[in-house]
């Protein structure tokens, strides 16, 4: 296990050097002079030259990378071409923001969608069974925007049960370490700031939470109804074992490796692709932080944007594998 | 006379598939008394599988369904309950404690994703008081029992580890180790080679008489119940078409599909050209409404074969065979034909 986790580390290297390539190469794939496009039409010469020096543009290729990667092994994205400040530091707060919202939206989502997964094939065809599936195929052919702005509609506006907007309450701030606000506000040892927290986490996260939820149910079925079926579940049934150890510690931990799948995929997914509900929920989080810099040829953020939603996707990837072999004894590779 | 730890009367099991409706297991009857062996015998697809999963209430439902009879379990105490009547709970103390079942697969009948150890652990502390310590010594102790090597070591391993003549060990290990008062082994050596075969059936054997328990033994292998058994039923096409002690079936078979299968099997003394076999295939079950299901492919069939249904008839204390050429209501000619068909 330890040796295969070495392993399965080292063997990130050469895929986290052909990402900083990627990211590397951004700015050369621009057509025409880089420097020029950033600035626009109007940009005086100076201010070109000013930029290329900047930007190290005036050096070899090699060279150029050469020094992308030392600051990137120091931790260092760059400056951002619109306000100057570190990247690193400036990008935390919309980051965290972005992996708070999608945690939460994929715990919901892996709570709800493996249970109902899991009954659904243990009492298959039977009205459970029917009425998830049909909402996990109402659920994965949902257009997230519309689900967010009707759950917005209903549950802000007219019930007024949960916020619509934002992170938190901005005039009662906590003070912030993490940025994580359900972290920050417990260090600060205030309770009711996290619920506050909690409740604006609700909306955006089943709003982005109900594709993941539709797919995970739908897997976990498939994958349950052919484990349940299977030899080592009778001789488990034949102990005289309880149904709940049987179908659960028997049945899904069988099942368990397409589910997790599928978990790590759409984790990934969501992690890139929040933008949407970040947008709909006024949600601070790296989608609108990325599109901003967009809208103003920020190169360095976008770069470092893709760069950092890149290596979480690898993050998430080597997880999943790590948990595949913890899981089962017999993937050894 | 000892009571039956295992009365089974009546019993009939259905698929209820797309196909329609198959009667796999069609007015079954049989008993199996304490510390006997009982073989169960029979061609593939007959219902072997079938009759041994009602019994442990494991029929996979749907498609399958119990549709009749009783299931008397006797425990130990001498109390006697009919399995169909009980609740899943009770049945769930009673299955893998009182009584427990070897399956025909052992390669894919473990969790792969346990070891060995804690597979044995489970029942044990499903069904008995012991803490963790002391159901894990319990287990290795059962593991020696049935004969493996670094018994220690081997409860720590996963099942991919072993090999199939383990594994099936292992799952009498696990089926033993609530010293249940019945085992069902349905055709626990089929999966195997010949020499693992051997020294299975032997430790079964063994545990039979050392403990006491009452073994209710499937199979296809004659040689298998000429080892091992006390008595055997032989089933055909879901139903009981012969049953006495083994002497009895296997020098003296009456049913002409009994006398065919010993004849099918080979003998050292003889050497004939050709091994014999039963012409024709077993019919589908619930393709059969009327008359005997064997008439198709028997060597002695006549008119009633084919229009009326054969009852099980007892012939002598203990064998009772399911055909009309025993039946007093051929007057005289039945002993004659007995002795025609006995003559093959
Ligand atoms: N899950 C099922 N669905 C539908 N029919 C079934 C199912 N299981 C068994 N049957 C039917 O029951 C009949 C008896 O099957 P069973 O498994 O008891 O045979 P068997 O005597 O154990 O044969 P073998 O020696 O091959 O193990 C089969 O012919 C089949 O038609
Ligand atoms: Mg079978």
């Amino acid at each position: 296990m330890l040796a295969y986790t070495i392993r399965r580390v080292l063997m990130l290297i050469p895929v986290l050097i052909g990402m900083s390539l990627i990211t590397f190469s951004i700015i050369h794939l621009i057509p025409g002079n880089p420097a020029q496009t950033i600035l626009g039409e109007q940009a005086t010469p100076q201010a070109i030259e000013q930029l290329e020096e900047q930007l190290g543009l005036n050096e070899p290729y090699f060279v150029q990378y050469g020094e992308y990667m030392m600051s990137l092994l120091q931790g260092d994205l760059g400056q951002s071409l619109r306000t100057n400040a570190d990247i690193t530091n400036e990008m935390w707060p919309f980051l965290a923001a972005t992996i708070e919202l999608t945690l939460f939206a994929m715990i919901f989502a892996v709570v709800v969608g493996v249970n109902a997964g899991i009954i659904s094939a243990w009492k298959q065809n039977s009205i459970f069974d029917y009425t998830s599936m049909l909402i996990a195929l109402i659920g994965v052919s949902m257009p997230i925007f519309w689900l967010g702005l009707m759950q917005q509609w209903i549950f802000a506006q007219e019930l007024g049960w949960f916020p619509a907007f934002g992170r938190g309450n901005p005039r009662d701030p906590v003070e912030t370490v993490t940025y994580f606000y359900l972290v920050d506000t417990l260090l600060a040892g205030r309770p009711d700031q996290f619920f506050t927290s909690l409740g604006h986490l609700v909306l955006p996260g089943v709003a982005l939470g109900t594709i993941p939820m539709a797919i995970i149910a739908r897997m976990t079925r498939s994958s349950m109804l052919e484990v349940l079926r299977s030899d080592y579940i009778r001789t488990v049934e034949a102990k005289g074992i309880h149904h709940l150890s049987v179908v659960y510690r028997h049945g899904f931990k069988n099942a368990v490796i397409p589910v997790l799948t599928v978990v790590g995929l759409q984790t990934g997914t969501l992690l890139g692709g929040a933008i949407l509900t970040e947008t709909i929920f006024s949600w601070p989080g790296i989608g609108r932080y990325v599109y901003e810099a967009i809208g103003t040829r920020d190169y360095p953020v976008i770069q470092s944007g893709i760069l950092v939603i890149a290596f979480m996707f690898v993050m998430i990837n080597l997880i999943v594998d790590l948990l595949y072999s913890y899981i089962d004894p017999r993937i050894k590779y | 006379m000892t009571e039956p730890v295992l009365n089974v009367e009546g019993l009939r099991t259905h698929f209820f598939t797309d196909a329609g409706e198959i009667p796999a297991v069609d007015d079954v009857s049989f008993y199996i008394n304490e510390g006997e062996v009982l073989g169960i015998v029979g061609e593939s697809g007959c219902g072997k599988s079938v009759t041994s999963l009602s019994v442990m209430g494991l029929v996979p439902n749907p498609p399958g369904k119990i549709i009749g009879g009783t299931i008397d379990f006797r425990h130990s105490g001498g109390k006697v309950e009919d399995l169909r009547r009980v609740s899943g709970r009770r049945m769930r103390q009673i299955r893998g404690n009182q009584m427990a079942m070897i399956f025909q697969e052992p390669m894919t009948s473990l969790d792969p994703l346990y070891k060995i150890g804690y597979q044995i652990t489970e029942g044990l502390r499903r069904h008995t008081k012991m803490n963790k310590k002391e159901a894990h010594r319990k287990a290795v102790d059962m593991l020696k029992i049935v004969g493996i090597p670094r018994a220690e070591q081997v409860a720590t391993e996963y099942p991919h580890q072993l090999s199939g003549g383990m594994r099936q060990r292992v799952m009498i290990a696990m089926a033993m180790a609530c010293d249940p008062e019945l085992l069902i082994a349905d055709e626990p050596t089929t999966a195997l080679d010949v020499t693992i075969q051997a020294q299975i059936l032997e430790l079964m054997k063994k545990l039979n008489k050392e403990k006491g328990t009452a073994l209710m033994l499937i199979t296809h292998d004659l040689g298998v119940v000429a080892e091992m058994c006390d008595r055997v039923v032989v089933m055909y096409a879901g139903k009981v078409v012969e049953e006495g002690d083994v002497r009895t079936i296997l020098k003296h078979p009456k049913h002409p599909y009994t006398q065919g299968l010993i004849r099918s099997l080979p003998k050292m003394s003889e050497r004939e050209e050709r091994l014999y076999s039963i012409p024709g295939t077993v019919p589908k079950p619930g393709s059969i409404k009327d008359g005997c299901r064997f008439a198709a492919r028997c060597p002695h069939t006549f008119d009633r074969c084919v229009e009326e249904t054969p009852e099980l008839l007892p012939l002598a204390e203990g064998h009772a065979c399911r055909c009309f050429l025993y039946d007093s209501l051929e007057g005289g000619g039945a002993h004659d034909r007995s002795t025609t068909a006995e003559g093959h």
